[in-house]
């Protein structure tokens, strides 16, 4: 007897919430995304049929984020995660179990020819693959592509939606590349280096001929030894260095003093692992690509 | 020999504003640490470094990275913590260990939050508080000034100061220099903080207060050689650790603190008073 109160108690609460769901199914896709540069992609793909949370906002850091509850119960209820892969996202294996997340995860570099970097973590240099795989318009499509079939698979119904809207995107892409390239291929061969504060522009640099040197890791966690900043000093003055750039996710003191100590010039910020609010200058993927070649390309002309 | 001391600070400007920094701190850290430790108060300066949070948050949230802005809340924050601590120690029942406990967990509850809720991500640590190899014009005038006040204030209390730590109960009875005293060494202890770490980072400004503090206990007894020694191990630590970062390759931060602390064990057994070592040295007994 003691126990029936309890029960029904249960059962009700267990309805109420098959009641909830149920009714969210019936409107848009839920899906979540990781850092902004996801979120952007997936609005894009998904335009009015998707409601798009993403987890670490503009100007976070997604090396470093600590998830919080909001986030868990996000998840919970999410029928699509979208993720970089490549270990970007160490914190997100253990949320998506502790949230009890039931839907499909979409590994948006999936494909893509991971470049490998050189962590020197606790003082062994390491082979890891490379997750700032965005910075290239072609992985770009990759992802984007990705990100189609992805929701294509959790809301079959908007298979001519998710498609229309994932090739015009695609043709943006391209013209933007286009773009890029050209503005890029304008420089002289013997300027294209620059110094950025963490190692994420290393497609970017492949794919438009920059050599590009970072005084930290791959990640932004990293503390600089003194040696690793008279190195890059030296590297700076020898190889005469024309910029060097700042991100929007770390801290710039370290470079402020590296700058004025060899007169190369601060080229701006670039925006690499995280867009810029809505008013600022990186709002989308799109738009971030645009900013830092013009960012790059204004100060190594000058 | 001497290339390789000197070669570094000749050829980079950032090792040398390291150094200043560093040898700045070294005077007015140390001689706070000495009282703090007389005092009893050692972790007080660790709790401190937490409830510092709150202020640098909010500073940064209104400011951006602003030195002035962070260190100005930081310090602030700071003094509301201490001088609630005492102010309850000295009116309840509660000692000021405990009360401080209290009030730098809210502080640090509080600065978490703040953070937070500003939705941004970057990492606290490397935000709110420098590195000691990116010290500017600003973040040099800063250390500088603060050591300066520190050691007039310092040589001001001075007197009442060491009173105040040998019997607290004697300085109350003959004067009423205790409380401003008292007040005046926290204003010390939180803008010593507050120095160290917007210019050198958190690890650093409780280490660099401290070790050299304890270090000196097992070099000499009174006052004076107390802080002589603090003072002049502080130096050499910071020198050491610099060189070590410079050429071992590892953070400077840390680098400095462990050579402080390598310091510290090599008191503790081999120094001159009270060392673990002299005591296995038999001694002659006393006759009666």
């Amino acid at each position: 007897m003691k126990f029936r109160v309890p029960m029904q108690i249960g059962v009700a609460l267990a309805l109420v919430f098959a009641g909830a769901a149920g009714a969210h199914a019936a409107d848009k896709v839920k899906a979540v995304a990781s850092f902004s540069i996801l979120g952007d992609m997936v609005r894009q793909v998904g335009g009015d049929r998707v409601d798009v949370v993403t987890l670490v906002g503009p100007d976070g850091d997604a090396h470093v984020y600590s998830p919080t509850p909001a986030d868990a119960r996000n998840l919970a209820t999410a029928n699509l995660l979208v993720v970089n892969g490549l270990g970007f996202e160490g914190w997100m294996e253990r949320l998506e179990k502790s949230s009890g997340f039931m839907g499909e995860t979409v590994v948006a570099s999936t494909g893509v020819t991971p470049r490998q970097m050189v962590e020197e973590e606790g003082g062994t240099p390491e082979e890891i693959a490379d997750p700032h795989a965005w910075q290239s318009l072609a992985n770009g499509k990759i992802y984007v592509a990705n990100i189609r079939d992805g929701l294509i698979a959790v809301d079959p119904a908007g298979k001519a939606v998710y498609e229309a809207n994932a090739a015009a995107y695609l043709d943006a892409i391209a013209k933007e590349a286009a773009a890029a390239e050209e503005t890029l291929a304008k420089l002289p061969a013997d300027r294209k280096r620059i110094i950025t504060s963490h190692d994420a522009f290393g497609y970017f640099g492949a794919a438009y001929g920059l050599e590009v040197i970072a005084p930290e890791g791959v990640s932004t966690e990293a503390e600089a030894s003194a040696k690793d900043v008279a190195k890059i000093i030296r590297q700076i003055k020898a190889e005469h260095i024309e910029a060097v750039f700042i991100e929007n996710v770390t801290d710039h003191r370290l470079l402020d003093q590296i700058a004025r100590e060899t007169g190369a010039k601060i080229g701006g910020t670039l925006y690499t692992d995280a867009l810029s609010g809505p008013d600022g200058p990186a709002p989308t993927y799109l738009g971030m690509f645009r900013h830092n070649v013009g960012a790059l390309s204004a100060a190594l002309s000058a | 020999m001497i290339d390789t001391l000197v070669q570094p600070f000749i050829e980079f400007a950032f090792m040398r504003r390291a150094l200043i920094g560093l040898l700045a701190l070294s005077l007015s850290a140390p001689p706070i640490g000495v009282f703090l430790m007389l005092r009893r108060m050692s972790l007080m300066g660790d709790a401190m470094s937490h409830a510092i949070l709150p202020g640098a948050a909010i500073g940064y949230l209104l400011a951006g990275l602003s030195l002035l802005a962070m260190s100005l809340g930081g310090f602030l924050a700071g003094l509301a913590v201490a001088l609630a601590a005492g102010l309850v120690a000295r009116s309840t029942v509660l000692r000021e260990d405990a009360s401080l406990a209290a009030f730098y967990l809210v502080s640090l509850a509080l600065g978490v939050l703040i953070v937070s809720v500003r939705g941004s991500n970057i990492d606290l640590l490397h935000v709110l508080f420098g590195t000691v190899l990116a010290l500017d014009d600003a973040a040099l005038i800063l250390v500088a000034s603060i050591a300066t006040v520190s050691l007039a204030v310092l040589a001001i209390i001075y007197r009442p100061l060491v009173l105040e730590c040998f019997d607290p109960h004697y300085l109350r009875s003959v004067s009423r220099a205790s409380s401003p005293t008292h007040l005046l060494f926290l204003v010390l202890v939180v803008l010593n903080l507050v120095a160290g770490f917007q210019a050198l980072g958190t690890l650093l400004a409780v280490g660099i207060m401290l070790l050299p503090a304890i270090t000196a206990r097992f070099w000499a007894e009174d006052m004076s050689g107390l802080i002589a020694v603090a003072v002049l191990a502080a130096f050499a630590a910071s020198l050491t650790g610099l060189l070590f970062s410079y050429y071992a390759s590892v953070p400077t931060g840390p680098a400095i603190i462990l050579v402080s602390g390598m310091g510290y064990l090599a008191s503790m057994l081999i120094g001159a008073k009270g060392g673990l070592l002299w005591r296995l040295v038999p001694r002659k007994h006393l006759k009666a």
